[in-house]
Parts: structure tokens; C-alpha cells; sequence
């Protein structure tokens, strides 16, 4: 399980991903890059506020005010890796805003490509790792929605979002068909 | 009233107000932790990586630190480093209430902050302190204390939390669920976070070699109170810093398992700070989040030393900084899920590891109001994640305690006399009496009947309770009038001649065992014979188990060291050491390694064996279960039936013992049942001391409630469980072995 050649992505952790983030209640859609705006429509509600490098649907506003962000339901970010065996998605806080616009919102959607899958935790932290010595990087390793058991119950979205959409992307032309897992 | 009874009176409305909240909560953790960490392939392998992690940093902690001076200063950030509480305080209130003149400071969770009671100091110089994580902010509202390092309002019911907020601040419609209160919560710390002016973090691990910093969260009010804020100020102890964020990982995968029973927490920030987050402009809202500059923050990493320096240099109290503050000790503890840590807690931590912590930062006098709380049962050990012996922390310092308090007025001269021990004198009588409890049951074998009748008086009994602290309500032990070695050697020794025998054992005769339950002795002799076992059974000292349990530790050592002596001959010719009760075969074991060389120690663990371990052993390796004792057929009286309710003993859980009982038991055919409850919550002597009895009756009730009414033989191998549970039951429980020995 923790075989450093094995840091590339497999169906394995496709699938192991997709279980944990059903686990903890997150729901996915996967599709080809192609459809990343049609996904990314579906997922989020109105209004939406978004920072990612992947195109987003023109509802979604790409340089919100602090305003626009108060009032958003739904926040687009980017992960700059996934942890299969955690469901965890890595976000950066960047000078984009990726972190207040996954933060300070009701639902998060976050898109994620496959190839930024890592198997385990020690392969996230070995990416990681060399990152923080070359420059300052700050990264939020989210699993599922905020949670607080705080109130004399499990409560999701305490101060995060309440909901969590991973839209996960295949490369053009890779073989992407595992319904039949 | 005596400081003694006040606590005692403490310990039992803690009981009434908040033990049912506690125990709700702290069993459920507790269950978590069992499911999480058994879905780890690798549980062990990270364990003893983050325990080597944590050695070799504090190892070189002085070198860490100033690595991370230099690596947080190069990213723009400032590191001060706070000799105490004071120093600390001094540091923040000053560049918050001064240099940034902040008039709202919103905190995420922090232990050390609570440590520093920081809050107090900002307030005091007009800093308006927010606690954002919703738990604290409960306890802030009702201006209470932790009772949990972890779920610090833990003690409070969804309905108490309700009652509070609707009295506080009469909202439109009442909140009355989960839901509703924490939206409210949600709502309002939103408001007050968008206000503050700076905000303060604690951190889980800081990686010297960038700068990088942790944050275990689940809430989002830690991204929150720095994403809000242009001014961050991480507080956190010495011991926080790692080498580098590759050693991040095995605590990642470790804390929220061990903790709370998530396999993760919502939230691993790591950052390295001042992050690069644009700071909201909430005032003006409608600016651009991100204009494309470089947000305009500031960093302050304060480290506290606050006795931690010195805690490292003292070899006992050390292991206390491995502790990653993930509440495993307190959630395991039967004693914690009874009272809590507002019971079971000093100045700011709580829980087992507390003892450590508490006597180490604010000292001894303060880890004497809860460390007799530990019982010394041990489940915490193997629960924790970075594998500290906590209960040897806990015997420590009572022993420092014990030797540092001693009143030598106390009337201690009949001891002084008649009892063997290496403790100074002055001793508190109760911890005595248990301690020599050797002696006693000698003396009192001796003796019987008459030692017996004289137990049983009234008057006696009430003095007992007033002189030494032993409850009344407590059954004392029956002495036996002959011994197990008396017995063995007037039946002539062995029943299977060594020639004819497939191995050799010494059967170790226990306090308990050889002086009252002479019968679980002469049941073990009829098992191990018959599967050929040649048996001796040769006078030897006790382990040294009650003198431990009471920080008498020289005379522990003392007991260790003439056990071996008497053991070493045996185990030297080849000899197998077998053991009844389980709190001796766990001295053997586990503490021996602290009294002992480590070859002899090593020696004698390899070759003692728990009873019921061995005839597993014996049947695995050929042995005949036809010489052993079956269910009876047919619907017989409820000894002999098939169905069996077992209660393994805590200290044998701990050593890998407990299950072997179940597995001889199911293998002869038996239908068994087990207990899942911690432990009894008896542990020795504990449940004895008056001031604890309530207590110890508590944390025995979920075994009330598991076999309460079963038509079950109930089975246990502790002598304390034994005693426990006949107090729970109403009946005496039989040691296994005396289920599964042929009759006599």
C-alpha cells in the first residue's frame, strides 16, 4: 500500500477515492476535461464565486468582490491534489483566494484531475514536503464537509461549507469507463 | 472537612452533573478509536514511527529551535520564544492591544493558549477575545473550564448548551437541536470573525525546516481566524516542532483516529505562514477579493517553554512532551469516562497524560489533586499513539508526591515495625496498608480465622474507614488457612513426574492466589497436569504490584529484584513461569523493565506465560482438551453449562493476554460472551479507598448493564475484577481456569 513506485494513479485509487468521498457524504462527478463546464453547472448553486485554471460556466463570477463571496452560496476552487485513501482534496491558499472562496461559502466544488490522484497520506506529505523548502506554500488538506460534534450532535457545516461536489477530470483519450466496479 | 473528603464530595456531584454527558461521549470516542484504527493495515509501524519521530526531535530540540527561528524568519514571519506564562502573555498583549491596537482578537482552539490563560491577559488590557471553535465557545458563554482536551465542553448536554444560549441571547424562536445551534453559532462567531483584528492559532506540528506549521481541525474556524485576519499569532509549546512536514504524515493518519475515531480530521492545514490568502476586506466589500498584490500580513510564531526545557531534561517526566494532545488517554480511562476532566484534570490539561503535563508546567502540588485518579489499569497504553507509559508517568510522580508530602507527624510506628518497605517515613497510612499488602495477607493467613472475624467487625470496619481509608461497604478478603505453597507441598509436590512430562512449570504464586483464592492455585496445578505439565510450586515473594500502585517504587524495585532471584534459577533450567493473576504476569511484563537489567527483564517476560495463555499454548501444540473440562451436557446447573460471560482483566488486554481465555474456552466448546468495558474500574486497591468508592462502583456499571441478568457463568481472572464484580453481581465470578480444570 505504501510502495514509493506507486505514486502514480491507478484504477484502484479511483475507486478507493470514490468510496471514501461517498463515506463522508461528498458527492462526485467525473468526466472528460471536454465537460468540465457542464459538470461544474451542475454542481454549483447561485450565486456562484469561482478561482480555478479550469473554464468555468459564465454564472459563476471569476473575480468576486468580498461582497460577491458574503453572498455566494456556492465556491469553485481548484485541488491541487487528491489522497485516495482519505477522500482528502488539497487546496491551496493561494493569492488567487482559492481559500476564502472554499471557505467562506455553503457548498464547495472543488475540480480535481486524476493525475493529481496520490495513493496515501505519506505520498501527499512527500509532495508537499519538498514545496515548503523551495518557497512559502500553504495547503489545506479538506476531507468532507466542515463538522462540529460541539451542539450535542453531528453537525455538518459548523463554519465551513456545509456541502462538498468533487468534480473529478480524465485526461483527453484516457480510458475512463469503470462504471462496472 | 479534610482536602481528601472535599474532593471525595467533588468527585460525586461531578458524577451527578456531567458523568452522563462524559460517558456518552467519551465511550463513543472510545469505540472510534477501535474502529478507526483498526481499519490501519499498518496501526503499529506508524506508532513506532511517530514515537521515534517524537524521540529524536525533542532529542534535538534546542538545534529544531533555531532552525525554525531561521526558517520562519525567512519567510517573513517572527518567532519569540517565551520562557513562561508571563513571558508569553507579555509578548502578545503588547503587539496586539499596542502595536496593531486591536480591539477583537478570535482565537481557534488552543491547549497552550488555555495553558498561558492568554485571554485573561488581552482582556485585561481591553482586547475584546473571541473563542471560535464552538465548543470553547460554549464554555466561554457559560464562563466554564474544559473538561476534555480534545471536546473541551464535552461535559455539557445538547439541552444544557440550549438553555444557555436562549437565557443569553434570547433568540427569536428558542434553538433546541444540534442543527439550530450550531447555525446560530455559525452565524454570530461569523460576524465577530469578520471584525477581529487579529487572530490567534495554536499548532499541532511545526516543521523546523520550513516553517510549516499544522493545524488539526474539523470546524474550518481555524482557516477562518487566519484567512479573516492580517495579523496571526500561532501559540504553541517547544515540543511541537519536527524536523520536517514529511513527518507530518504518520500523526496525520494517527490523531483524529486516536482521538475522536475519525480517520482524519475535516481540516490538515499546513501552512507557512504569513500565508498567501488575500486578507477580505469586510469593511469594504466591495473591493476585489484579490487585487493580484501580495497580501500585506504578518506572522508571530510565540513558543512556550513554561517548564518544558526542564521537563526534557528530567528522564521520567520527558516522555510526557512525545504526547500529541489527542485524547486517547482520557477517552480509554474508566476512571476519565466516570468524572471527566474537570475531576480528573489539573490547571489545563486532563486525563491520564495531565499527571505528566500538570507536574512538569505548574507542579507537583498541582498534580496531586487528580493523579491518584489514575488506577494504574494501563488501557490507555496501547491506545496512545506515540506509546508513552502513562501509567508509569502517573506512578512517578506519585511517588514524588508520596516522598515530597510525607507528614511526619502521622502515627505510622506500628508500620515503622512491622512492614518491610523503602519508604520514607510519614506515608499516608492508606497507601501503606495497600502497599504491604504482601505482608498483611501473610500475616492474616497465619491468622485466620481469627484475622478474618476481626476484618468483619463493625467498629473495626468504621476504623479502618476513619485510620485508613477503606470503605466499609467493601467486602474484605476471606484469608485462607492454608496457603497454595502449603497445600502443594503437603499433597508432595508434583502430580506428573518430570520424566514423563512435556514441559516444566513454575506456577507462581501470587498474594492473592496463595493467600485467599487457594482455589484458583489448585485449579491451575489440576489444568497444567493435566496436559502432562510437571508443576512446581516454590515460595516466592510478591511482584511488587501494590507497593506500585501506590508510587512506593523503591519498594517495587526491591520486590522486582528478589523475584527474579527467585525465578531466575527456574527459568535458567529451562522452566516455563506461569501466572494466575494478571496484574503480576503485567509487572513481569512491562514494569519490570524499569526495575530490572534489560537481559533479565527481557528473560523472564519470554518466559512467563497468563494461565490461560499457556493452555493455549498446550492444546496448540498437541495437548489433549479431553483432559480438560467441557460444558456438561444437557441443562445442569448454571456452572456447568455452555454459556459463559467473561470479563477480561485490563492489565492482561494491555499484554495481549485477555483473548487467550476466550479462544481455550470456545476451543473445549463453550459459548462465550465478553465484556468490552475497560476495566472494572476495582484496579487493585482503588475501589477499597473510601473517597472512591462511588467512583469505582461507576465505572464498573457498564459491566452491571452487559451481564447484569445473564443466566451466564461469569468468569474473570483478576482478583480485583473478582471482588468487583461480586459487588456489581451480587455473585463472585470464577478465574477461567477453574472453569476449565478437571474436578478435584
Amino acid at each position: 500500500m505504501r510502495s514509493p513506485e506507486s505514486s502514480g494513479m491507478s484504477l484502484a485509487d479511483r475507486s478507493t477515492f470514490k468510496r471514501r468521498l461517498d463515506d463522508l457524504g461528498v458527492t462526485v462527478s467525473e468526466g472528460p476535461e471536454s465537460a468540465c463546464r457542464d459538470l461544474i453547472a451542475e454542481a454549483a448553486g447561485d450565486p456562484a464565486v469561482g478561482v480555478s485554471d479550469a473554464p468555468l460556466p459564465d454564472r459563476v463570477e471569476t473575480e468576486p468582490t468580498t461582497a460577491d463571496l458574503r453572498a455566494a452560496h456556492t465556491g469553485v476552487t481548484d485541488a491541487e491534489l487528491g489522497v485516495a485513501e482519505y477522500g482528502s482534496v488539497a487546496i491551496e491558499a493561494d493569492a488567487a483566494g482559492t481559500e476564502p472562496v472554499s471557505l467562506f461559502v455553503d457548498r464547495h466544488v472543488v475540480v480535481l484531475r486524476e493525475r493529481d490522484l496520490v495513493p496515501d497520506m505519506p505520498d501527499a506529505f512527500d509532495w508537499l514536503g519538498p514545496k515548503t523548502r523551495e518557497g512559502s506554500v500553504d495547503i489545506v488538506f479538506a476531507t468532507g464537509p466542515s463538522a462540529t460534534a460541539d451542539m450535542g450532535g453531528l453537525v455538518h457545516g459548523a463554519h465551513g461549507p456545509k456541502e462538498v461536489h468533487v468534480v473529478l477530470l480524465r485526461e483527453e483519450g484516457s480510458e475512463g469507463d469503470d462504471t462496472d466496479e | 472537612m479534610s482536602s481528601d473528603a472535599a474532593k471525595a464530595d467533588r468527585i460525586r456531584e461531578l458524577m451527578a452533573t456531567e458523568g452522563d454527558a462524559v460517558a456518552e461521549n467519551t465511550r463513543g470516542f472510545n469505540e472510534g478509536r477501535y474502529d478507526s484504527t483498526s481499519r490501519l493495515d499498518d496501526y503499529e509501524e506508524l506508532k513506532g514511527e511517530a514515537r521515534a519521530i517524537k524521540e529524536d526531535a525533542i532529542a534535538r530540540l534546542p538545534e529544531l529551535i533555531e532552525e525554525v527561528k531561521e526558517t520562519v524568519e525567512a519567510n517573513g514571519g517572527t518567532v519569540y520564544v517565551a520562557d513562561d506564562a508571563a513571558d508569553a502573555n507579555r509578548y502578545i498583549t503588547e503587539l496586539t492591544a499596542e502595536e496593531r491596537d486591536a480591539d477583537r482578537l478570535v482565537k481557534s482552539k488552543s491547549m497552550t493558549s488555555e495553558e498561558i490563560e492568554v485571554n485573561e491577559a488581552l482582556e485585561a488590557e481591553g482586547v475584546d477575545v473571541v473563542e471560535t471553535d464552538l465548543g470553547e465557545w460554549v464554555l466561554q458563554v457559560a464562563d466554564e473550564a474544559p473538561s476534555h482536551i480534545v471536546a473541551p465542553a464535552i461535559h455539557k448536554s445538547r439541552e444544557g448548551i440550549a438553555e444557555l444560549f436562549n437565557e443569553r441571547f434570547d433568540p427569536e424562536e428558542p434553538l433546541e437541536t444540534a442543527e439550530e445551534l450550531t447555525m446560530f453559532a455559525r452565524e454570530r462567531l461569523g460576524e465577530l470573525i469578520e471584525d477581529a483584528d487579529v487572530g490567534m492559532t495554536g499548532a499541532n506540528f511545526i516543521a523546523a525546516d520550513s516553517g510549516t506549521m499544522m493545524l488539526v481541525t474539523s470546524e474550518g474556524n481555524a482557516r477562518k481566524t487566519v484567512t479573516a485576519t492580517d495579523t496571526h499569532v500561532a501559540v504553541a509549546g517547544v515540543e511541537k516542532i519536527v524536523p520536517s512536514v514529511e513527518e507530518f504524515a504518520p500523526f496525520v493518519e494517527l490523531i483524529g483516529r486516536s482521538g475522536t475515531g475519525q480517520d482524519v480530521t475535516s481540516y490538515i492545514s499546513t501552512l507557512t505562514p504569513p500565508v498567501d490568502s488575500p486578507v477580505p476586506d469586510f469593511q469594504n466589500d466591495g473591493d476585489p477579493l484579490a487585487d493580484g498584490s501580495d497580501a500585506d500580513r504578518d506572522f508571530h510564531l510565540v513558543l512556550i517553554d513554561n517548564g518544558r526545557l526542564a521537563m526534557r531534561e528530567d528522564e521520567e517526566l520527558k516522555e510526557t512532551l512525545y504526547c500529541i494532545r489527542c485524547s486517547a488517554c482520557s477517552n480509554s480511562c474508566g476512571n476519565f469516562q466516570s468524572v471527566g476532566g474537570h475531576a480528573f484534570g489539573g490547571e489545563t490539561y486532563s486525563g491520564g497524560i495531565a499527571t505528566g503535563w500538570e507536574a512538569g508546567i505548574e507542579g507537583l502540588d498541582t498534580a496531586a489533586e487528580f493523579n491518584d485518579l489514575c488506577t494504574g489499569c494501563s488501557r490507555c497504553v496501547p491506545a496512545c499513539p506515540v506509546e508513552i507509559d502513562i501509567p508509569w508517568i502517573n506512578t512517578v510522580v506519585r511517588d514524588r508526591i508520596n516522598r515530597g508530602e510525607a507528614d511526619q507527624s502521622q502515627v505510622d510506628w506500628m508500620f515503622e515495625e512491622l512492614v518491610p518497605d523503602e519508604e520514607p517515613a510519614g506515608l499516608d497510612l492508606g497507601t501503606r496498608i495497600v502497599g504491604n499488602y504482601e505482608t498483611l495477607a501473610k500475616w492474616g493467613s497465619r491468622t485466620a480465622p481469627i484475622a478474618n472475624r476481626l476484618a468483619d467487625v463493625g467498629p473495626l470496619r468504621a476504623l479502618g474507614e476513619r485510620v485508613a481509608g477503606i470503605d466499609r461497604r467493601r467486602d474484605l478478603p476471606d484469608f485462607a488457612s492454608q496457603s497454595l505453597v502449603d497445600w502443594f507441598e503437603a499433597r508432595g509436590g508434583a502430580a506428573v513426574p518430570s520424566e514423563e512430562a512435556s514441559r516444566e512449570a513454575v506456577l507462581y504464586p501470587d498474594t492473592a492466589t496463595n493467600y485467599v483464592d487457594v482455589d484458583r492455585g489448585k485449579a491451575a496445578v489440576r489444568a497444567l497436569e493435566a496436559l502432562d505439565v510437571h508443576v512446581r510450586v516454590p515460595d516466592l515473594p510478591g511482584s511488587g504490584r501494590p507497593p506500585l500502585s501506590q508510587g512506593m517504587v523503591e519498594t517495587a524495585k526491591a520486590k522486582a529484584e528478589d523475584v527474579y532471584a527467585g525465578l531466575a534459577r527456574h527459568v535458567d533450567t529451562g522452566r516455563d513461569v506461569v501466572v494466575i493473576e494478571p496484574s503480576d504476569l503485567g509487572m513481569f511484563r512491562r514494569e519490570y523493565e524499569k526495575f530490572l537489567p534489560e537481559a533479565s527483564h527481557e528473560r523472564l517476560a519470554d518466559a512467563s506465560y497468563d494461565v490461560m495463555e499457556y493452555l493455549f499454548g498446550l492444546l496448540e501444540n498437541g495437548g489433549d482438551p479431553a483432559g480438560l473440562r467441557a460444558p456438561a451436557a444437557g441443562t445442569g446447573p448454571v456452572a456447568s453449562g455452555t454459556r459463559v460471560a467473561y470479563h477480561p482483566h485490563c492489565q492482561a488486554r494491555t499484554i495481549g493476554v485477555g483473548e487467550h481465555a476466550t479462544a481455550v474456552m470456545e476451543r473445549l466448546g463453550y459459548d462465550v460472551r465478553t465484556s468490552d468495558t475497560e476495566c472494572c474500574g476495582m484496579a487493585g486497591s482503588f475501589g477499597y479507598k473510601h473517597d472512591y468508592y462511588e467512583l469505582s462502583i461507576d465505572v464498573g456499571e457498564p459491566i452491571r448493564e452487559q451481564f447484569g441478568d445473564t443466566d451466564r457463568t461469569v468468569v474473570a481472572a483478576g482478583t480485583s475484577c473478582t471482588e468487583q464484580i461480586d459487588a456489581l453481581l451480587g455473585d463472585a465470578p470464577m478465574h477461567p481456569v477453574q472453569l476449565v480444570a478437571p474436578r478435584e
